[in-house]
């Protein structure tokens, strides 16, 4: 292979930058947007959050120029360098850190304050993708799958620590990046699974259809399907796996019959059906030996123990703030003036945004302080207000061009180690724009966490800054060398 | 590179399905919530809420004859909004609300000041005018579209129909800011009671505020109730309180007692109902009633050096003097020291030859009777020596707690839980208290106690109590002043009698005493002597660092009482001169319905005497 030295301002994809650049301008403008006030300081004074932000903004341009000016070899050669470095920090970031409006995640360093979790995902991300990419490394091997999991898990616990769930659920994005590298579906689709199974359990737990209680039934049901298609993926086109699906439905139809007459609880019947399923499954597994009988055997017991520990796990291991949450979010409980309070007062500050939105500056929901981390967590609030749908649609498309190019970018390399880095930035963008819209727009519930480049926030905007221009500087030098 | 190619390209897909779908299901919600529904697209047209409160009327006060005392007038605050000011013509603002311009620069500014104004936002109603006068509301409410961003709010003050009792009624003002901190029902320009009835009161008479959830839209026009009112609150009125203060008695003793210094206090024996409270000097209540005269008022009252605003009646303590005598009298007897019929010879004073305390000339020896109606010194001052030296207690120490314990039956010594803030608790010296202030002392060091001098201290209030607990012959309802509150039951705490635990046979010989002082040979206030009725008294000459304090208690039939009284004119000298006058036209006032025509000179001489000593401005 000819060895070439790029020019970084030819090679860079100036496509990414310039998305880079509309967000963060638009993310300081919506800040002063939301703060606006009658006798509001200009938007470049440095007293207010706008200023601030600008400031953060003009940092990050430099620490962005920066990052492009060092030698790609350098973040392959001290991953682990940096990695080590920022678990060192999290940790003092428990130790030393102040109690902030409950969280523990402010490391003070004289007159400096860095949030080191936000510094967390690019480190992580480089030792993943440093990781992942030795040679011989093969993660559909159980043994090479385990050895990675600590690797982003262990930043996850310590930020758990500081009491920041938010960024630490968003170290799960690993797991869309993994699943690129060769990680079995299954995992991800048991995960998926997972969610789908507490959330029906949560929303329709109570809900009692003659002697049956609603939820479980239909969980119990959907692991039905779910089993036929691991199988279906599995082993193409089996004949009986049809039978499976024929035969449930029609046991669960005649149950369903009897019921009418005679009140029973349902769950009993699929229970039945999935006991005589997994004893199929298992006499497979005895006649020919492939391992895949027994891990569907598994998802299928597993799913039957989650669904019943659901309940417990949501009353008494869940904090009542979380809960409370959740349940907002899945509308089981209605509260506008409680606990679904700020995402009621989102909703309606978004609402009210109409088409067109009410124009610059001219938002009142958000600005009457209805809803509180305006400027943070809940920027895209202000967004909704101001710019109307279209405003809003425009960033979300703007967010899915950045994840789609980053993903196409990602896949345009030529080393492992850039590709894996590529698609955590990628899936690390993605669950924050997942959870934090989400809970903007009521779909999830409320976890606090920035959307990138927009909140308002230092350490928040030059981890994600960081992020992004360590991929650009790897992708800048994509045809140095293989 | 890594094994079956084909598979990565798919689950590349799949990724970027999943970025698709999510961005996809999250315009869907947007489409919902902004296009769709309605809902949210009409809170976009009436954009904010106004939650304006409510005040509901404060209760209204009457006294024992439902004679109405204070009640509520309109008044008109103004608010403003910072966000929806716009300049204006601030000249004419200042002319309609008669406001000088700087005072208006510097009310904004105080507004504004978060330090001042914890709660300020400019997005919110602010208290920018307290008070407005019926003119200016007038001429305001015609131009006050001129000014956007400032709004009338009605609220209501104070009114009095009587010019009296302005001690016992107390004021209401702004909250401050330790009112803010211990109650979060205040918000601020609220109005709370900062003294008598209407501060003891207060979570009475205030009632709940309501609240009404209004919707405006951009411009601040109110565009009607938010979904028709289904989240405004009605307020709660406060509860109106029935006195059990007679306000022709009041007004009455409030004239008698114009230019002199001190208190009336008369309580009707049976219910411990506080029938008039007079300290003077007073004020017309109606000058501290908000707005902006009340600085300027309160500010003149609170650097008068007569201390208009103390009530003497309940925050004044004094030396009770001779009035301390009965007490003496009923310890002694319950204590077996002496019997009515022990006798004690004087020779003007105690002891004898030594004249410290000294007496007045009167026949020697008495007995109890004539000694109390004499008001002998010696014989109280013979009857402490002979229970402090008493072998029974052992100790002088253990006699002289003893003896405090008689006191406090007594209501002396501590506070009697009237229902009005502020009341002192006097001081019953006892026996530690000796020990430590004298490395050694006999019932000679402490004698002067047993004429109401010395250590002792007492307040109006407890002297006339004794005097209710004398008529009662042995038993006080604490005193009250408020009789009633509208649907609520009465504490039991001021219907239960007390009983002080001395025999009420002993009662009866100190009411003898006590009539003997009204009509007796050599009695010390036989000018409370009124014709047709029994009063029993007991004068007071309470020395002190200027000229003594002039005392008089009593209580009046004998039989059956119907009232008791206690009067203290500080500096008026001998209890005769200026309390036993007063204390008998009271009485004569309170009993007979008016004064009778060969009282009224006397009426006369009090109401224009003056006696003021010299005051000296307060530092």
């Amino acid at each position: 292979m000819p060895y070439r030295k790029s020019n970084i301002w030819l090679s860079l994809d100036w496509w990414t930058a310039a998305i880079y650049l509309i967000m963060v301008i638009a993310g300081w403008i919506n800040i002063y947007a939301s703060g606006y006030d009658f006798d509001q300081v200009s938007i470049f004074n440095l007293s207010g959050r706008a200023g601030m932000q600008m400031v953060w903004i003009l940092t990050s341009l430099l620490i962005g120029f920066s990052i492009l000016m060092i030698d790609s070899d350098w973040y392959d050669i001290f991953a682990y360098w940096i990695y080590a470095l920022v678990i060192l920090l999290l940790i003092a970031t428990i130790l030393f850190s102040h109690d902030i409006r409950g969280s523990r995640s402010w490391l003070v360093l004289g007159p400096v304050r860095i949030q080191s979790a936000e510094f967390a995902k690019f480190a992580t991300a480089l030792a993943v993708a440093r990781l992942a990419s030795n040679y011989n490394f093969d993660l559909m091997r159980m043994r090479d799958f385990i050895k990675i999991l600590p690797i982003f898990f262990l930043p996850m616990a310590l930020i758990l620590l500081q009491k920041e769930t938010g960024t630490a659920l968003v170290f799960l994005a690993f797991f869309l990046v993994l699943y690129r590298e060769g990680m079995s579906g299954f995992i991800l689709f048991s995960g998926f699974c997972a969610v789908l199974f507490f959330v029906i359990e949560i929303r329709y737990g109570d809900v009692l259809w003659g002697g049956t209680p609603l939820g479980k039934w239909i969980v119990l049901l959907l692991i039905i399907p779910c089993i036929s298609f691991i199988l279906y993926d599995y082993e193409k086109g089996r004949q009986y796996i049809r039978y499976f699906l024929i035969g449930s439905g029609v046991l669960v139809g005649l149950a369903v019959l009897v019921s009418l007459f005679f009140i029973y609880d349902l769950c009993f019947v699929v229970l039945a059906i999935i006991a005589i399923i997994t004893a199929v499954l298992l006499f497979l597994f005895l006649k020919y030996r492939e391992k895949h009988y027994l891990y569907i055997v598994a998802f299928a017991l597993l799913s039957v123990v989650f669904i019943y520990s659901v309940d417990y796990v949501f009353d008494d291991v869940l904090e009542p703030h979380q809960k409370v949450r959740i349940e907002v979010a899945l509308g089981t409980i209605d509260d506008p003036g409680g606990a679904g309070y700020n995402v009621n007062q989102s909703k309606i500050a978004i609402g009210s945004g109409g088409l067109w939105g009410k124009g610059y500056l001219n938002g009142t929901q958000t600005k009457l302080k209805y809803v509180p981390e305006q400027d943070t967590d809940f920027i895209f609030c202000t967004v909704g207000e101001e710019h109307g749908f279209v405003g809003s649609v425009f960033i979300l498309l703007l967010f899915l061009f950045l994840i789609t190019r980053l993903i196409f970018l990602a896949e345009r390399q030529r080393s492992t180690f850039k590709r894996i880095y590529g698609y955590s930035v990628a899936a690390i963008i993605f669950f924050h724009l997942l959870i934090n819209i989400g809970m903007v727009i009521g779909l999830t519930p409320v976890i606090g966490i920035p959307l990138p480049f927009f909140s308002y926030g230092g350490s928040s905007l030059w981890g994600f800054t960081i992020l992004l221009f360590i991929f650009l500087r790897l992708d800048a030098s994509r045809n140095e060398r293989l | 590179m890594k094994k079956e190619n084909l598979n990565w390209e798919k689950r590349r897909k799949y990724i970027t399905y999943a970025v698709v779908l999510l961005t996809v299901v999250y315009i869907l919600q947007l489409f919902k919530l902004q296009i769709i529904d309605k809902d949210y697209k009409q809170w976009a047209d009436s954009n904010a809420f106004l939650n304006r409160k409510i005040y509901p009327p404060r209760g209204v006060m009457y006294d024992r004859n439902e004679k109405l005392l204070v009640y509520n007038q309109p008044a008109y605050d103004v608010m403003v909004i910072f966000r929806e000011t716009k300049p204006m013509d601030t000249l004419a603002f200042c002319r309609a609300v008669n406001l000088p311009i700087d005072k208006f620069r510097q009310k904004l500014a105080d507004v504004k000041n978060q330090k001042l104004n914890p709660g300020y936002s400019s997005y919110t109603p602010q208290s920018f005018l307290t008070q407005l006068g019926n003119k200016e509301y007038g001429i305001l409410q015609e131009s006050i579209y001129k000014f956007p961003g400032f709004y009338i709010q009605n609220r209501t003050v104070r009114e009095y129909n009587y010019p009296n009792a302005a001690h016992v009624l107390g004021y209401i003002a702004e909250v401050d800011k330790q009112n803010l901190a211990d109650d979060n029902y205040y918000i601020r320009g609220d109005y709370i009671g900062k003294s008598g009835i209407e501060k003891q009161y207060e979570s009475y008479l205030r009632g709940t505020k309501g609240v009404e959830v209004l919707l405006r839209d951009a411009h601040g026009r109110i565009k009607g109730k938010y979904e028709n009112g289904i989240h405004d609150q009605d307020p709660i009125a406060g509860k109106d309180l029935t006195l059990s203060l007679d306000v022709d008695l009041q007004a009455y003793g409030e004239e008698l007692m114009k230019n002199k210094l001190g208190s009336i206090i008369m309580i009707e024996p049976k219910t411990g109902e506080i029938l008039c409270m007079v300290s003077s000097p007073t004020y017309d209540p109606s000058i501290l009633v908000g707005g902006r005269q009340f600085s300027e008022n309160f500010t003149e009252l609170a650097n008068d050096p007569y201390i208009p605003l103390l009530n003497r009646a309940l925050n004044g303590s004094y030396p009770p003097g001779s009035t301390f005598k009965p007490l003496q009298a009923l310890a002694f007897l319950e204590e077996d020291i002496i019997q009515p019929s022990t006798a004690y010879s004087c020779a003007h004073g105690f002891p004898p030859g030594n004249g410290h305390p000294a007496c007045h000339s009167h026949p020697s020896p008495l007995t109890l009777v004539p000694a109390i109606g004499n008001s002998c010194n010696s014989y109280f001052c013979w009857g402490l020596k002979a229970m402090l030296e008493n072998k029974k207690y052992g100790t002088i120490q253990n006699a002289m707690n003893k003896w405090r314990d008689l006191m406090v039956a007594q209501g002396y010594g501590r506070s009697l839980g009237i229902d009005l803030p502020g009341e002192k608790r006097g001081s019953i010296p006892n026996g530690e208290f000796y020990d430590k202030r004298y490395k050694r002392w006999n019932s000679f060091t402490v004698i002067s106690i047993a004429i109401g001098q010395g250590e002792v201290e007492a307040t109006p209030l407890q002297i006339c109590n004794f005097a209710a607990t004398v008529a009662n012959r042995g038993y006080y309802i604490p005193p009250h002043i408020v009789r009633k509150i509208k649907d609520t039951p009465v504490d039991p705490f001021y219907t239960q009698p007390i009983y002080t635990g001395i025999n009420a046979a002993h009662y009866e010989t100190v009411a003898n005493g006590m009539r003997w002082a009204v009509d007796g040979p050599g009695g010390t206030c036989r000018g409370a002597d009124i014709p047709d009725i029994e009063v029993c008294g007991k004068t007071g000459t309470a020395e002190n660092k200027g000229k003594s304090h002039s005392l008089f208690m009593a209580f009046a039939p004998k039989d059956d009482p119907k009232v008791a009284v206690s009067i203290i004119i500080e500096n008026g000298g001998w209890g005769a001169t200026y309390a036993v006058p007063i204390g008998r036209l009271m009485i004569e006032k309170y009993l007979n319905g008016a004064i009778a025509e060969s009282s009224r000179w006397m009426e006369e001489n009090m109401k224009n005497a003056v006696v003021l000593r010299n005051a000296l401005p307060k530092k």
